[in-house]
């Protein structure tokens, strides 16, 4: 299934389009980004995987206006990128969280923001409160919503994180191995989660994780990034629907796919190499013992 | 941890015993582990008594004269006299009035700058290295400069204290500022917040409690620096008292002066103290 196809996203203009994008960090030797082209379209949820350094952190920070690319274009609904925007919403993977504050002026925060409370109608400020107790409801947590952050497990915290970007409605929201740092069980719940979310917001979604499982289940397209320099080498289509299970990642057709995509990270990230030198080693001690 | 059990239970029990865990031995030496409350207030008290005990101990039959070393009483008696007869609260209150004017001051102002030079490259580069050079600068050698620019009243005192104090504070202040968590402020930034509010609503608030850590700590700078503000040209203080007494071999007086201005500062430390418990609550959770 591993079709190299650079666009998918059909006659409209794309959400986000990536156009011959570099970058280069002060000083470094190497792109960290070298020739990204891409396009994203509204309502997709685009996963990217990756061997470490392979720059898929940084083109996401890229998008979310965090970074400035060295060369190339970057366009958001047609409008170049200068900067981060509240259409463009970004959840990390911790310490992103205000520990001054409970979970519910979490949540808040965006109406705290000029940005966001422009035209502050009581009007407006009921329908905040209203979306508020919503996303409270949506992420299982209202029973938590006036304790402090540190008082909630890793998956809670997250929780939260992801109700504090979707508050202020953002059409795109860029997502940085989200959930890295939280066990296998909870990682589960919150790929179902994200799923519905995905699905009630209308959101675009871009997903950055080391983890191919988890792009698989989550992406409907998977974009595979290869690093030294920094590039896209392969973009995937999942071909597993809208309606997926958790019996999926046992699915021979998805177990298949994720073999691909591991072979293809493994093929170039050099680890392949890595283990030939091992083994000649060790049979070069062999041989001296 | 063998048990004798009554023959009815001995029935009940399985007759495999659980494999016998290896008695660990107490805490007490283990790398980091907690120790017991109780463990806590006697290492603590013993800290404090042993050194009591030694010098009373030394200063009885130590063999040692008076004017080397005061008995530990005849420092309790000397500083009840200065309490009642020599205006040891007046010395107190003008000493505190000078420490916290001093101390005040250099806040006012490290607070705001450390918070720029924190937050913005460009005000870091402008005023880091200059502070660094400053705060290297004894500041003992500034008050033939003081008193030539300020004089020899109150804000000469004040001055010296401010000079002793704020340049770490401004380094220590921007230190705080600068470890708010990356992903806070990007956060902020993704939501939409502007620069203003990027420094009011996040990284003010974030470093708040490590900031008041900071004002905890430079106020103990603030008075060790009490001494060397009263050299110049004072007539009142505890600073001043000490060097009175140097001046006529009065070792009770100077022990009395040294340990008056330790209580102060324990007690100031413990207020503190307090006060970061009071003021940010989520950082004391049990559980």
């Amino acid at each position: 299934m591993s079709t190299p196809t650079p666009s998918t996203a059909g006659a409209q203009q794309p959400k986000v389009a990536v156009r011959g994008l570099y970058k280069r960090f002060d000083g470094a030797a190497i792109n960290a980004l070298e020739h990204i082209d891409l396009d994203i379209g509204a309502n997709e949820f685009v996963t990217f995987v990756g061997a470490s350094g392979c720059g898929k952190s940084t083109l996401l920070r890229t998008i979310g206006g965090l970074e400035v690319q060295t060369a190339g274009e970057l366009l958001v609904d047609g409008r170049a990128v200068s900067g981060p925007g509240i259409d463009r919403a970004m959840v990390f993977q911790h310490y992103s969280l205000y520990p001054w504050m409970t979970v519910l002026e979490n949540i808040k925060f965006c109406r705290q923001l000029a940005a966001h409370t422009k035209d502050r109608t009581s009007s407006d400020v009921e329908a905040a409160s209203g979306r508020a107790d919503a996303l409270l409801r949506l992420m299982g947590l209202q029973n938590v919503a006036g304790a402090w952050p540190n008082q909630l497990s890793g998956g809670m915290q997250q929780r939260v994180a992801i109700a504090r970007a979707l508050m202020g409605r953002p059409d795109i929201v860029l997502m940085d191995e989200p959930f890295g740092a939280l066990d296998a069980q909870t990682r589960e719940v919150m790929h179902d989660l994200i799923r519905y979310v995905h699905r009630l917001e209308k959101a675009t979604i871009v997903f950055v994780t080391h983890d191919v499982e988890e792009a698989l289940y989550l992406g409907q397209r998977v974009v595979l990034m290869a690093p030294r320099p920094g590039r896209i080498d392969t973009i995937y289509d999942v071909p597993f629907g809208d309606q997926r299970t958790q019996d999926l990642k046992h699915a021979p057709e998805f177990l298949s796919l994720k073999r691909d995509i591991l072979d293809r990270i493994r093929e170039t990230s050099g680890m392949k190499t890595d283990l030939e030198q091992l083994q000649r080693l060790s049979g070069a001690t062999a041989e001296t013992l | 941890m063998s048990q004798t059990l009554p023959p009815a239970a001995q029935a009940i029990v399985p007759v495999a015993r659980a494999p016998a865990v290896p008695r660990r031995r107490s805490n007490l030496w283990t790398v980091r582990a907690p120790i017991s409350r109780r463990a806590y207030w006697v290492l603590a008290l013993t800290g404090l008594v042993t050194p009591l005990l030694l010098w009373t101990v030394l200063a009885a039959w130590g063999g040692m004269d008076a004017t080397f070393l005061p008995a530990p009483l005849q420092v309790l008696d000397r500083t009840w006299t200065w309490a009642t007869e020599t205006g040891l609260m007046g010395d107190m209150g003008i000493s505190v009035y000078r420490v916290v004017a001093g101390f005040l001051l250099s806040a006012v102002i490290a607070l705001p700058l450390g918070l720029l030079i924190g937050s913005y490259r460009a005000v870091q580069a402008l005023l880091e290295p200059l502070t660094d050079f400053i705060r290297y600068m004894p500041a003992v050698a500034f008050i033939p400069l003081v008193m030539l620019w300020i004089g020899i009243g109150e804000g000469s005192k004040i001055a010296i204290i401010f000079i002793g104090t704020f340049f770490q504070m401004v380094l220590m202040v921007a230190e705080d500022v600068r470890r708010v968590p990356a992903a806070q402020v990007e956060a902020a930034q993704t939501m939409g917040a502007n620069r203003r509010e990027l420094i009011e609503k996040v990284i003010f608030p974030s470093a708040k409690p490590a900031l008041l850590d900071t004002l905890r700590i430079t106020m103990g700078w603030a008075w060790t620096y009490l001494v060397v503000a009263e050299l110049v040209a004072a007539n009142s203080g505890l600073g001043y008292a000490i060097l009175r007494a140097q001046r006529f071999l009065q070792t009770d007086t100077i022990f009395a002066g040294i340990i008056v201005i330790g209580l102060i500062g324990l007690v100031t430390d413990q207020l503190f103290r307090l006060a970061h418990r009071r003021a940010f609550p989520w950082l004391y959770l049990k559980g």
